[in-house]
């Protein structure tokens, strides 16, 4: 069930065609920025077989420049939201 | 909202703040959608006010909570603040109340390990220990050690208890790390602390200039609006003026690097080329400025027991002019590796009366050996123009903590300070006695340590019991090794209040676990004397219990039950009115804590239902008579101060040729205890490292993510190599960020500081580079 956050590039000229064709993905949440061209990507799949296939659909879009992972939630922590990774025992 | 759906709004304003850190500027109409806005009513989510956990910008934040429990941020579009936008850190701020390893339980070191016990008997522990103290080595021997992350009621209470109670003056804060410069030059230049301006001034400035600031990492959402007002108008300038090329460098229209420490000899500079130029503004400095001369040669406070007092004289004009003498453009280049044309042109745009110029500063002027003088150099260029106190004309001094004004400056969680006033004034010490109820005598007339000088006389035996809250010094003390070695010496007694284990929890001998940000309520004052309020949201982990109420119990262990005679659920309220009586008045009237709850923050003064945008200008200002009034000096002038540049104590020689500079990075705030508890702010900076120049790096057969050893005279330390990352330091200089508790920066680092302020120097000491 991973989560993940990228920022995506639009092919020069082609920031609304990007926008359109994200949203009709299946698992895609798009923000896109209001003064430049970049996109903010969230996805959501309900497996790893589903996440590898949205990114294969993902690299294959034409308007797509490039896209950069910026967070990744795998399953461990959608099931313990805050799941610290720096902590330790006090004593 | 669903955990699910917390977790995709995360993900999105990470992704958001990522755009925000690379395209300064960028925006999203569906930001706060993202952020959770569109929370669906899943359990209903209650959407509850409150100023962010970090920095001292005190963005406003609304946090949503479902079933006990903060599931969601966003930015608060009322507060006059952030308008809604947030930077990483604040998305994310929610998570960080739920990491694993929080501390629930109180524990207490016996036979060499921590035992977990009862919340009652580590308190009965605590105060046992503490009048123990007192009795065998005295009142001095007990010292509290809180932060600018203490609510204003911690800091009363601490201030009431060490000051009005046991009667010491042995109380400090980690402010004195990163603000106190900051104070001693407001002191100084107009003899009152904080701010004549406000955030607002953003929306009228056409000129920011940036003096050794990266606010693109460390004030983000206060630089988007620097660069949405830049966006609204284009000839708007943002000038960067540092010893580094950063983020901040790269989204300014001009990146000025100077060499560490020439900043002194730079605002020199600019002040000798305005009177040059005839650019002065005659009737503002014959109406309202006054000049002075100082002590030269101050010294650096490397020995202990170190005092400086200084002896201001007034000058003239005409003296001041010829003291400038040596700063001329041409004489400055030289020095700080500015050229002189660069020089003309920052003074050309402080001296053009079309421009209203904000000037911007944090802790690179603060962390600085000479860091009051640095303070008052900034002054002196706006005052000498008249730029200031004005809307859009500004010297705005930043803050890191969300409380270092509200309560280290304001409340005084300081040595020399009482709520109002200094402990050396006798008119002080009777207000304070007055409003406590306790015998004037009670209330110690002389300051003590501040906060070097307090590790060191802990180290000594001075000190042997000292309080830590909200704070971890075993990270970010500099010349580390000595103040931790000093904590371990058999008869310290070292209590540490914390909501996560950090290396200062690792030499404590009693561990109180606390109730953090929204599981108590509690009020924050940010860098614009905003005041922000916020409630108890959730029910703290375990026996966590706030800083403030930990004190009160144990001052009524103490016998001080009728000092603190509150009851826990109306103790903020009750402490805040008796609070306010020490600041009434229309210099720093606080408003009513009825007024307080209804608003996103109040600005002090505050007075006849109205904040004070700009303070000692008579339009704004009830306090102020005439046009202008710098009332918090005896001659009602601002003070323009000679200061001349002086070298910094330690400087690269053949044996340690890199300057090392310090500090902070975007995902992690201070000593990373919290944000590194955050896993998507962890793995964007999972680690410290160094920044090297790549033509150093090729020189030394270094490359990107190798290993670099860094030596000082205090210490060594191996790191991986950065370079070109997301910022670069010139040749001959490396940066490391201080944030991680496994490579202690700070045991290479020096504790000379101010001897002004007593604020050390984390940003100039001399270091080996090697490849490891």
């Amino acid at each position: 069930m991973p989560i993940k956050s990228y920022l995506a590039y639009p092919a020069r000229g082609r920031r609304d065609e990007l926008v359109a064709a994200l949203g009709r993905l299946d698992g895609c949440d798009v923000v896109p920025a209001v003064n430049r061209d970049l996109v903010v990507l969230v996805t959501d799949t309900p497996h790893e077989a589903a996440d590898r296939a949205l990114q294969e659909a993902l690299t294959g879009l034409p308007a797509l420049d490039g896209l950069a992972l910026v967070a990744g939630i795998g399953d461990a922590e959608v099931d313990a939201v805050g799941a610290e990774e720096g902590g330790r025992d006090p004593a | 909202m669903t955990r699910r759906e917390l977790l995709k709004s995360m993900a999105a304003t990470a992704a958001i703040g990522a755009a925000q850190g690379m395209f300064p500027g960028v925006r999203f109409a569906d930001a706060a959608k993202a952020a959770g806005e569109a929370a669906p009513a899943e359990g209903g989510v209650a959407w509850k006010k409150t100023p962010c956990r970090f920095c001292g910008v005190g963005c406003g934040l609304q946090v949503g909570i479902a079933n006990g429990r903060a599931v969601a941020v966003k930015g608060d579009p009322a507060s006059p603040v952030n308008r809604g936008l947030c930077c990483v850190k604040g998305y994310h701020s929610v998570m960080a109340l739920y990491g694993t390893d929080r501390l629930t339980r109180a524990m207490v070191r016996k036979d060499g390990k921590l035992q977990p016990v009862p919340m009652k008997e580590a308190l009965d522990l605590v105060a046992a220990k503490m009048a123990e103290t007192i009795k065998a080595h005295g009142k001095d021997a007990v010292a509290i050690y809180g932060s600018g992350q203490w609510t204003i009621p911690d800091g009363y209470v601490a201030s009431k208890l060490m000051k009005g109670a046991i009667g010491t003056n042995n109380l400090e804060a980690n402010a004195r790390l990163c603000m106190a410069s900051a104070v001693t030059g407001f002191m100084t230049s107009f003899g009152l602390d904080e701010p004549m301006g406000c955030y607002d001034d953003i929306d009228h400035a056409d000129v920011f200039v940036l003096w050794g600031n990266n606010m693109a990492e460390m004030h983000p959402v206060l630089f988007s609006r620097l660069l949405e007002r830049r966006l609204q108008n284009p000839d708007v300038k943002i000038i960067d003026l540092a010893t580094r090329w950063t983020r901040t460098s790269m989204a300014a229209d001009r990146s000025i690097l100077f060499l560490p420490q020439t900043d002194l000899a730079i605002a020199n500079a600019i002040c000798h080329e305005i009177i040059r130029s005839d650019a002065v503004h005659e009737t503002f400095v014959r109406d309202h400025v006054s000049f002075h001369e100082g002590k030269t040669n101050i010294g650096y406070g490397l020995e202990d027991k170190f005092t400086f007092k200084d002896e201001p004289k007034t000058i003239t004009f005409e003296r001041y002019r010829e003291l400038l003498a040596d700063y001329a453009v041409e004489k400055v280049e030289p020095l700080s590796g500015v050229p002189a044309r660069e020089l003309r042109y920052l003074a050309s745009l402080y001296a053009d009366p079309k421009k209203k110029v904000m000037s911007l500063w944090c802790m690179g002027f603060n962390q600085h050996t000479r860091g009051t003088w640095i303070n008052n150099l900034i002054y002196n260029i706006h005052l000498l123009v008249g730029k200031i106190a004005t809307p859009g004309n500004s010297p705005f001094s930043l803050t890191g903590q969300p409380s270092a004004c509200g309560t280290v400056r304001e409340v005084g969680t300081l040595t020399h300070r009482l709520p109002h006033g200094d402990v050396t004034d006798e008119k002080s010490r009777k207000m304070a006695a007055e409003i406590w109820g306790v015998p004037l005598e009670r209330i110690a007339p002389k300051p003590t340590f501040h906060t070097v000088e307090m590790f060191r006389a802990l180290d000594r035996g001075d000190i042997r019991f000292v309080w830590i809250q909200v704070t971890n010094p075993m990270l970010t003390l500099p010349k580390l090794r000595r103040y931790r070695d000093g904590l371990r010496k058999d008869d310290r007694f070292v209590v540490v209040s914390d909501v996560y284990p950090t290396p200062t929890t690792d030499v404590a001998d009693v561990i109180l676990p606390a109730a953090m940000w929204i599981e108590r309520e509690g009020m924050w004052g940010n860098s614009e004397r905003r005041t922000q309020h916020f409630e108890r949201m959730l029910t703290p982990p375990g026996e966590a219990m706030s800083d403030g109420w930990q004190m009160i119990e144990v001052a009524r262990r103490l016998g001080f039950e009728k000092l603190f005679p509150w009851t826990e659920a109306s103790h903020v309220e009750e402490i805040w009115k008796e609070y306010r009586r020490f600041q009434a008045g229309p210099e720093h009237e606080m408003a009513p804590y009825e007024e307080l709850l209804r608003r996103p923050g109040v600005m002090w003064p505050f007075v006849n239902g109205k904040e004070t945008k700009w303070r000692y200008n008579g339009q704004y200002d009830p306090a102020a008579k005439g046009a202008f009034d710098f009332y918090g000096k005896p001659d009602h002038r601002a003070w323009i101060w000679f200061r001349p540049y002086e070298p910094p104590p330690e400087v690269p020689d053949a044996q340690y040729p890199f300057w090392l500079n310090t500090g902070r990075v975007l995902e992690h705030w201070h000593s990373g205890s919290m944000t590194r508890r955050i896993p998507v702010l962890h793995r964007a900076v999972p680690a410290a490292y160094v920044e090297l120049h790549p033509a150093d790096a090729r020189r030394l057969g270094i490359v990107d993510g190798g290993r670099v050893r860094l030596t000082s005279r205090r210490g060594s330390l191996i790191l991986p190599a950065q370079i070109d990352g997301r910022a670069r330091p010139p040749e001959g200089q490396v940066f490391v960020p201080f944030f991680d508790e496994s490579l202690l920066i700070n045991e290479l680092t020096l504790d000379a500081f101010c001897p002004i302020s007593g604020q050390p120097d984390y940003k100039k000491c001399a270091v080996r580079v090697e490849r490891a």
